[in-house]
């Protein structure tokens, strides 16, 4: 039997995945499960859904030939331009599908979780366009680190709703994000931003972030010749930038994938979100994966200099495409990452978000042959981290 | 006979009680369980602390990350119920979410439940179909009884499957909402108990979550073999302390 990547009917992915959801949960998740695919896949949704993303989010994004950037390392280098996708990075694919998607379960009320903010933006922004109700759950500590985001929010009409238990960061957001949709079943529709959290989850983000590697193959196959580039490389933090991107290769082993994490301050340092190195299978917000938790199966807080990349877990499809070798991890301190942000500033004149630049810095680590073809996902833009990148620089 | 299915035979009325192991101090959990034997409860739940007990509200979070800083563990846990059963014969549960139990290995943490008397789990985030699959058996093996949650949207097929394959008691969520404590119930939560009375099931029914005086307590047992207060108690064990265990328990049974 072939050997899928892709998500199996239980939910799976190899061994991760699955829904581990209190009771209360269960009707929503049975409900989402039962209607995504027939929903996103109807005639009147698909054509909806692609008009948005031409019109309103500006696909598809460009499939850019780093030129010096491909001198300097003797290799073929190309970046998907998700940066310039409108609120400035990928997230938005996900959540113009998810608000589609809400709008035919008769849902009037938005309610999602956010890290840096990104997301938090991403959500509010489409539910200004479709004009519903939206509340956003962000932890306290990066309500004060993200203050730009929690304002562009505002602004879109969003309710930003700090999270004060736990570590008060992404993954205290998410369990105050369920704990609403618990006392909310009926009307809420939840939006998670990443492939993490309970199935179908993961699977349905990684479908409407698909678009990005599909775009990559018709843009690569126009360009070379070939829809199939050596290595799709791409930062995971929860991971649905890389899931996008990866989507249609996982089952073509012609195509290498690689997986950037965040190492904090480095593996060893006790400050760090190197999940596939660090840790260990459980459970975390309904999925089982890898996480990072202590030999008692507390979860502990992970660090990054990358709002964006410090979740404690990752999502079920990386999990699996580690534990099974299809998908190669590396991980990238803070001091490559920043560096790499100004490498690509200054080598092509795009500044990066720090998630992004941590996939960059891959350059430094692989030695890639002069005929390959390097697909980057450049996954945010860095305005956003215009503060941190200032500070660290002192520019 | 398991202990919980001999006070669900003798008993009525029956009042359980939650509270977080290890709060408000580590080694406070055997004399909670002394006290609330004492002041006339039927049975106990003992919160194993998580760092991120996603189906419970602000209350008992926080009780648990003080828990959690005071030091407690799986293994000190189990530890300090050791010589539980030469002081006391009232039934007791387990309250823990799947992951640390998972850290801990499941038949290993049935195997010391069985060896300090613990007579049941409650896991919320371990659905029914996966516990059924992959660990029914080890729990029998233990004379472990799992108990299941349902709420008022968990549908009538489920809520069948529940019943057959519990061996203790069902937990009935008493409405939308993580756990916390309100005044009174609403028409629609009565309507929805009356709905599942009418099901008769085999296994006795105790309502949970949102019970948090003898004005809910009362309503509770008019639908159900008995209530479970949390949040309210681990209120009062934050202000009054755990001495004064017995005057919550006789405002609430007077």
């Amino acid at each position: 039997m072939k050997i899928s990547y892709n998500v199996n009917k239980n939910g799976f992915y190899g061994d991760f995945g699955g829904a581990f959801v209190p009771e209360m949960m269960h009707a929503n998740i049975e409900e989402l499960k039962s209607k995504y695919i027939k929903i996103s896949s109807e005639k009147s949704f698909v054509k909806e859904f692609d008009e948005l993303l031409k019109n309103y989010v500006g696909r598809p994004t460009p499939l850019y030939f780093a030129e010096r950037l491909s001198n300097k390392y003797k290799t073929k280098i190309y970046l998907k331009r998700e940066d310039l996708c409108h609120t400035g990075a990928h997230k938005i694919n996900n959540t113009i599908g998810q608000i589609l998607l809400a709008k035919k379960l008769g849902k009037n009320r938005i309610i999602a979780e956010t890290g840096a903010g990104q997301h938090g933006v991403a959500t509010a922004t489409v539910c200004a366009l479709m004009g519903v109700k939206c509340i956003i759950y962000m932890g306290e500590v990066d309500i004060t680190r993200q203050a730009p985001n929690v304002a562009r929010m505002k602004m879109l009409g969003a309710e930003v709703r700090p999270a004060i238990c736990g570590s008060k960061t992404l993954k205290d957001a998410t369990n105050e994000a369920i704990r609403d949709w618990i006392n909310n079943p009926i009307d809420t529709h939840y939006i998670i931003g990443s492939v993490v959290g309970p199935h179908p989850y993961p699977d349905m983000v990684a479908r409407f972030q698909s678009v990005i590697g599909n775009e990559v193959k018709n843009q690569l196959k126009k360009i070379e010749g070939n829809e199939n580039p050596n290595y799709v490389i791409a930062c995971v933090g929860g991971g649905s930038n890389a899931a996008g991107i990866f989507y249609p290769y996982l089952d073509n082993k012609k195509v290498k994938i690689i997986c950037v994490e965040a190492a904090g301050k480095g593996i060893d340092s006790g400050e760090s979100a190197a999940t596939s190195v660090l840790g260990k299978e459980g459970i975390i917000h309904g999925s089982k994966t890898l996480l990072m938790q202590t030999a008692d199966g507390q979860i502990t807080e992970p660090y990054s200099i990358s709002a964006g990349l410090d979740y404690p877990g990752i999502g079920p499809m990386h999990a699996n495409l580690y534990r099974s070798g299809r998908g190669q991890f590396i991980s990238i301190d803070d001091k490559d990452a920043m560096e790499w942000g100004l490498n690509l500033s200054r080598m092509e004149g795009i500044i990066p978000a720090i998630e992004t630049s941590h996939a960059f810095a891959v350059l430094d680590k692989i030695k890639f042959l002069k005929d390959d073809i390097i697909v980057f996902n450049c996954s945010g833009r860095g305005d956003k981290d215009l503060g941190t990148y200032i500070d660290y620089f002192k520019l | 006979m398991n202990r919980i299915n001999k006070v669900f035979k003798n008993k009525k009325d029956i009042l359980s009680i939650y509270f977080t192991a290890g709060f408000p101090n580590l080694s406070d959990t055997n004399s909670i369980i002394q006290s609330l034997d004492n002041s006339g409860v039927d049975m106990i739940e003992v919160g194993l602390p998580f760092s991120d007990p996603l189906a419970d509200g602000p209350t008992i979070q926080q009780s648990s990350t003080i828990a959690l800083k005071n030091g407690m563990t799986t293994t000190k846990l189990f530890d300090q119920l050791k010589g539980l059963r030469k002081v006391t014969n009232i039934p007791i549960i387990i309250m823990g979410y799947f992951n640390p139990i998972m850290q801990y290995g499941v038949e290993s943490f049935c195997k010391d439940c069985k060896s300090v008397g613990i007579d049941g789990l409650i896991i919320p985030d371990l659905p029914v179909e996966i516990y059924y699959k992959n660990y029914n058996k080890t729990f029998e093996k233990y004379n472990i009884l799992n108990m299941f949650l349902i709420t008022p949207q968990t549908s009538i097929e489920r809520i069948k499957f529940i019943d057959k394959i519990s061996s203790g008691f069902i937990y009935m969520v008493s409405s939308f909402s993580i756990t916390g404590a309100v005044n009174s119930f609403q028409k629609e939560q009565k309507e929805y108990f009356e709905r599942i009375n009418k099901m008769n099931l085999k296994s006795p029914l105790l309502i949970g979550f949102g019970i948090s005086n003898k004005q809910t307590y009362t309503d509770a047992v008019k639908y159900s073999r008995g209530a479970i207060i949390g949040s309210a108690f681990i209120k009062h064990l934050k202000e009054k302390g755990v001495n004064k265990i017995s005057d919550f328990i006789k405002k609430i049974r007077q």
